[in-house]
């Protein structure tokens, strides 16, 4: 591949980088990943990635920008009040950097539709604000063995781990079962700064970027926990679950649930 | 002397807001009901007749007791354990709804 004079430029700082060079930042071009959810992680793992010129970026939401989104939810911007995310991270992304394509997948992931959005990409990134979406996502990519960088958070609070289906633990090996409705804080709980998104999204897309590239070790087998409050970051190990229900020996879930979507339900 | 426990945020509610806690016991069982002694409710949070909750992990340092010898993992002085729980961000279906509730 052949770099526009514009593209060596752009790129420089990368492919200064011995790690990277003209050969990674052509993978980066090359490369299909799509995001879960255009909010608080979306936003930054979608503008970082967007900014290392990854070439195709596919955002999954069906939800429209709210005033209230833009304490954290940095790929939108008040004007664009009302806006599908999709459509409004699409325009963010693509005026950053017009080397990217960003695929707009306007709808709500269900068991019926997930296997079929994310089988063309190589990575998927989970931000999802729920968890009935996180167990679909993830027992999606497990079984599609597809590369999995899922973060949460909470408050002042993150948690991020990398999960490669067939080496390595699930998110099902960390939590096996999603909590059932009563025991998770009630939405009038949740709360979050802003800035945590950031740190923890930021994270996200390096995992990624790691993950495209082939450097480093990625956040496998081990799950990060940061807490703003005290500024420290750990990491805990997380061995692979041979009693697993999904990517253990005998597994027990063989096709993918729609769990019931319990916070929102509450309104 | 004694373990010392990292409370998450959701269950910081029991422990008057405190992140991290001290406790005195052999084992997991054992922390569990020193817990409740201190923090009435935490058990039921954190426990179901008497196995930890299938959504909450309990680390003895960075290992997860699940892989070591679960409720029966044995503490030792010094040790420090973590609560962490499966979070999700906390989806609001309305955002501006909440701020009238």
């Amino acid at each position: 591949m052949e770099f526009t004079e514009d593209q060596i430029l752009r790129y420089s700082r990368h492919i200064l980088l011995p790690e990277v060079g003209g050969e990674g930042q052509e993978r980066l071009l090359n490369a299909k990943v799509v995001l879960v959810g255009a909010g608080g992680l979306g936003s930054p793992v979608g503008y970082y990635l967007a900014a290392a010129g990854v070439g195709t970026i596919g955002v999954i939401d069906n939800d429209r920008v709210e005033i209230s989104n833009l304490q954290r939810q940095i790929a939108h911007n008040s004007s664009r009040i009302g806006v599908l995310k999709a459509d409004s991270a699409k325009e963010t992304y693509e005026t950053l950097n017009h080397d990217v394509n960003v695929v707009t997948h306007k709808e709500r992931l269900t068991s019926a539709n997930i296997k079929n959005i994310i089988k063309d990409y190589d990575i998927v990134v989970d931000g999802s604000d729920n968890f009935p979406t996180r167990y679909l996502v993830n027992d999606a990519c497990v079984m599609l063995k597809k590369t999995l960088i899922s973060a949460a958070v909470f408050r002042f609070e993150g948690q991020l781990m990398s999960i490669y289906p067939g080496d390595g633990p699930c998110y099902r090996c960390l939590f096996e079962i999603p909590p059932p409705p009563g025991m998770v804080p009630s939405c009038q709980e949740a709360g979050i700064l802003g800035a945590v998104t950031g740190v923890i999204g930021t994270l996200q897309a390096t995992e990624v970027i790691k993950a495209i590239l082939g450097i480093g070790e990625p956040l496998k087998g081990k799950l990060l926990l940061w807490n703003a409050l005290d500024m420290s970051f750990r990491t805990v190990k997380v061995p692979k679950n041979r009693e697993c229900p999904v990517c253990g020996e005998h597994p027990t879930i063989k096709e993918l649930i729609d769990y019931e979507h319990f916070c929102s339900m509450s309104h | 002397m004694g373990v010392k426990v990292r409370i998450p945020t959701p269950l910081q509610k029991l422990t008057n807001g405190k992140a991290e806690v001290e406790c005195s016991a052999k084992n997991i069982a054992e922390l569990v009901d020193a817990l409740e002694k201190d923090y009435p409710g935490i058990k039921e949070r954190l426990s179901e007749g008497g196995k930890v909750r299938r959504f909450i992990n309990i680390y003895v340092n960075d290992e997860d007791i699940r892989f070591v010898n679960k409720e029966e993992t044995v503490l030792k002085d010094g040790d420090n354990i973590s609560i962490v729980p499966a979070i999700a961000g906390g989806r609001l279906k309305n955002e501006v709804e909440r701020l009238g509730t």
